[in-house]
Order: C-alpha cells, then structure tokens, then sequence
C-alpha cells in the first residue's frame, strides 16, 4: 500500500479506502511543506499540467494552481469562455491538441457528467476530475473527509449531514462515497424537492427536519445552493429556505453540544448559514481551504508516480 | 557481521567527540537526522552528547528528503515519504547531516537541497556511520565516519538498532 490503484482520479467510486488513507497520509505531509517559510518541492518539476475548466470556479482552480506549482510542476490553464471550444470544437480535439504539446496530466472541470471518464477512455495523459456536471467532485470530498480527520481525529465512526441542493451536488455525491468508504454514517437534509429521487439506495437515509439532523450529527456540511443549475423552481423563496435549513448560532447554540460545521464555499451568506456561523470556532470552512491544497497536493503526486519516466 | 554492540558503542562515542572538538557546546549547530534510518544514529548521539558529555539543550531535527529525490517516476518501486520534524531556523547555523550508511550519495545530494527550505545554513557538514567506499555516484564525502566498509554493488549494508531491530549491529549482506 503505498502505490494508487488507479491512474485517473475521475470519481470516489472509482478508488479504494486504502487508496483515500494513502492520500491523506501523503497530504499530512505537504501540510508540513506547505508551512514552511519555502513552500515547494521539486518532486514535480519535468511534469506538464493542463487545468482546463470548461466551467467557471476560482477556489478549486486556484487550489490546484497553487498545488501544482508547489510541486513544481508546469502549468497551462485554459478556461472554454476564451477558447475555440466556442467555435465548435469536440472535447476529444481540444484536449489532443494540448496534449500534442507534450502535456502529461490534464485537471479537467465540465459542465457535463461523465466528461472525465469519456475523456480517460480516449486519450493518453492522467486525468484529475475537477468536478463534472452533477456527477462527481473527488478531491473536495478528499479535502472535507481530511479536515473532518484533522478536527476529529478519525473518519470511522464519525456522523455527518450532508444539508441543502443534494440534487444538483456533485459535492454532495463524491462526499458520500468517500465517508461511507472510510466507515462514516451519513444523512442527507434539505428540501425534499432536491432530493435525488432514489437516494436511499445510497445507503444514506433523508431527514427532513434540520433541527433532528443537527441533533443527531458531530459534523454538519452546509452545501450551497445552486441557483445557477435551478431550471425550475424548487422551493417557494430563498427566505423560505433560509427559514427551514438555514444554520444559525441560536440553532447551534440550542444543540447541547459542538458540532462542526463544513461548507465547500463559495457561502450565501444569510441563506445556508448566517455570518456568525461562518466566523465562529465550529465552523472549519478556512481550513478546508487550506487543505485542499495539501490534499490535492497529494493527489497530483501520487498520480504523477505512475507515470513512468521514459514513456513521457 | 561488521560491527557488533560494543564496536558501534566505541565508535559512536569516538564521532561524539569529534563532533565537540569541533562544535564545542553545540550553541550554533543543529543535528539533522536524515529519515527514516538517520534519526536513530542521530537521536543515540544526541543522547551521548547529554548524558556523557553534560552538553545541554542540544537541537535536533528530521529531515525526509523524498519529495527532493532524483529518481521519482525512475524508480521501480514507489517512494514512501517520511515526517519531516525541523521546528526551527536553519540561517546561520552549522547544521550536522546524520545517516546511517553513505553510498552513492544521492540521498545526500537531495538532502542539501531539502535543507534550504529552512533557511540558509552557516556551514553543512556530514557524519555516517557507515562509508561505503568507491560506490559514489556523486562528489560527496562524510566529514566524520564510523567505519569504512568496501563493499560491492551486490552487497548490502544494513545497520540494525536496539530500538527498531532489538540489537545493535551492522551486517554485510549478499543479496
């Protein structure tokens, strides 16, 4: 156990617990680099990588940025809004050209389900999914079982609430695989009108009450509310919402115990949590943050190790 | 066998004394354990230089070089990182690299480089217990020494200690 069995992060469900437990094991250690007075390694320094966000994100693009060139790698980045993605070009096109410039791995965001598994199938480079559609968002559920780790000490055992848009949550179904795989239980709340409608089969079970969640739970992960991905309308008004699952410290304050409390970001303020929550000692939303970089980090590392050299 | 219990025991004291003929009372020099196998040799001198030496307040540290080694992605076997420990400023001070065996060099090489991220070092200089002699890949020599040891590419040399192996012992072995 200390090789990945996989060659592409694509989704949770593709890995194993023991390959979850090897990249936390190797992010402790680029926590320690990444606190250091020099931050970087040169681990990374004949690897070429492409991000290519076919969809807009500043927090995970940023992460991986920022991870890639502590392990001194070199990066492109290309974003569809200015490419020729516009002009009518396929997927399969546009990454072979930039691999052609002799690329090795690519970290792809897009909008559609599945475009990293399409895209492992049919080109050479390792793929990293940052997150596709509604499907999978792998290293944010990296990143939040790691931080529940630092907090908590262990995973196993641990009871967390996933709150709010599960239906339009690729966050929300990457973080289930990753804490039913490392022996966490797990309860999704929220409207039940952003319920995936076979949910269950998950093996998690739907709480409507936020009040009976939060009682239940040690951690509470507030997901974000996806206006841009409503096409309908799934809820009477945000205020409505707020009302019914919105956290705030009374509510907390009323639970007999501390809870932590996770958000991925980017917050509504006011809607899933008020500023207070946000601000105070329960909520580790900074320090997901701040692992996210040592985790992916650790991802892109234990990836790059598979690739062997003289096959560049 | 190599060394046995007694003949490490003699020699770690004779390199402690030689690291006080030149470090006096360890004011501005670090010891640096190089992980994994460094950090035994380095924390039994640290303890020496207490305990038979009355040299208080001695600073050591543990440096993992994995992330500097050469051979990453050339290697057959995957590299294991190890922690890395060094709560304090290397700038301007003398810092003493620790290994058990020194053979090509290479560990030490990305040693050097791992060290900068703590600071700029005063001086650097190397203690092994074991030299290897005529494997180096590398232009690098120990400073201080336990034994030398002429041993060819087929051979290994693994130093056991009581805490990890349950004795202490240097062993040449044919693989």
């Amino acid at each position: 156990m200390s090789e990945l069995s996989v060659n592409h992060l694509l989704g949770i469900k593709y890995i194993t617990e023991d390959d979850i437990h090897l990249i936390f094991e190797t992010a402790d250690h680029f926590k320690e680099v990444i606190n250091r007075s020099i931050k970087k390694v040169p681990s990374l320094r004949d690897i070429t990588i492409a991000n290519l966000f076919f969809e807009n994100s500043t927090r995970t693009r940023l992460s991986f940025e920022l991870a890639e060139k502590r392990l001194s790698a070199d990066v492109i980045n290309f974003s569809a809004a200015s490419s020729s993605v516009k002009k009518g070009e396929t997927l399969i096109d546009t990454v072979n050209n930039i691999l052609s410039m002799k690329v090795d791995m690519v970290v792809m965001r897009h909008p559609n389900p599945g475009a990293g598994v399409f895209l492992a199938k049919h080109v050479n480079a390792s793929i990293i999914n940052a997150g596709d559609g509604a499907h999978e968002h792998p290293t944010q559920a990296l990143l939040d079982a790691y931080s529940i780790r630092e907090r908590l000490g262990k995973v196993n055992g641990k009871k967390v609430v996933i709150v709010g848009d599960i239906l339009h949550s690729r966050v929300a179904l990457s973080n289930i695989f990753a804490l039913q795989k490392l022996g966490a239980t797990v309860k999704v709340c929220g409207p039940k009108t952003l319920m995936p409608k076979h949910i269950e089969k998950l093996g998690v079970v739907f709480e409507p009450n936020l009040r009976k969640a939060l009682a239940w739970c040690d951690v509470a992960n507030m997901l974000r509310v996806q206006n841009e991905r409503m096409d309908i309308s799934y809820f009477p008004s945000t205020r409505e919402y707020t009302q019914q699952f919105g956290v705030n410290k009374a509510l907390l304050d009323s639970l007999k115990k501390e809870i932590v409390v996770m958000h991925p970001g980017p917050i509504n303020r006011g809607v899933e949590i008020t500023s207070d929550v946000a601000d105070s000692k329960q909520a580790i939303i900074l320090d997901q943050v701040q692992n996210g970089v040592a985790v992916r980090m650790a991802v892109l590392y234990l990836l790059a190790s598979k690739i062997k050299h003289n096959e560049d | 066998m190599l060394l046995n219990a007694k003949e490490i025991h003699i020699a770690l004291h004779r390199l402690a004394c030689q690291l006080i003929e030149n470090h006096d009372t360890f004011a501005n020099t670090v010891l640096v354990g190089i992980q994994p196998r460094g950090v035994f040799l380095a924390e039994r001198l640290k303890t020496i230089l207490e305990t038979d030496y009355k040299i208080k307040n001695i600073t050591l540290g543990y440096l993992d070089i994995t992330f500097y080694r050469d051979d990453f992605r050339r290697s057959g076997k995957p590299l294991e990182a190890s922690k890395t420990n060094i709560d304090f400023i290397v700038e301007d001070k003398k810092v003493i690299f620790i290994d058990d065996v020194l053979y090509t060099g290479r560990s030490i090489r990305s040693a050097l480089t791992a060290i900068q991220s703590f600071g700029r070092p005063l001086e650097i200089e190397l203690l092994t217990l074991i030299d290897r002699r005529f494997s180096r890949h590398l232009p690098i020599q120990p400073d201080y020494r336990g034994r030398q040891v002429d041993a060819i590419g087929g051979e290994k040399v693994k130093v056991c200690w009581v805490e990890n192996e349950g004795e202490d012992a240097v062993y040449l072995i044919n693989t």
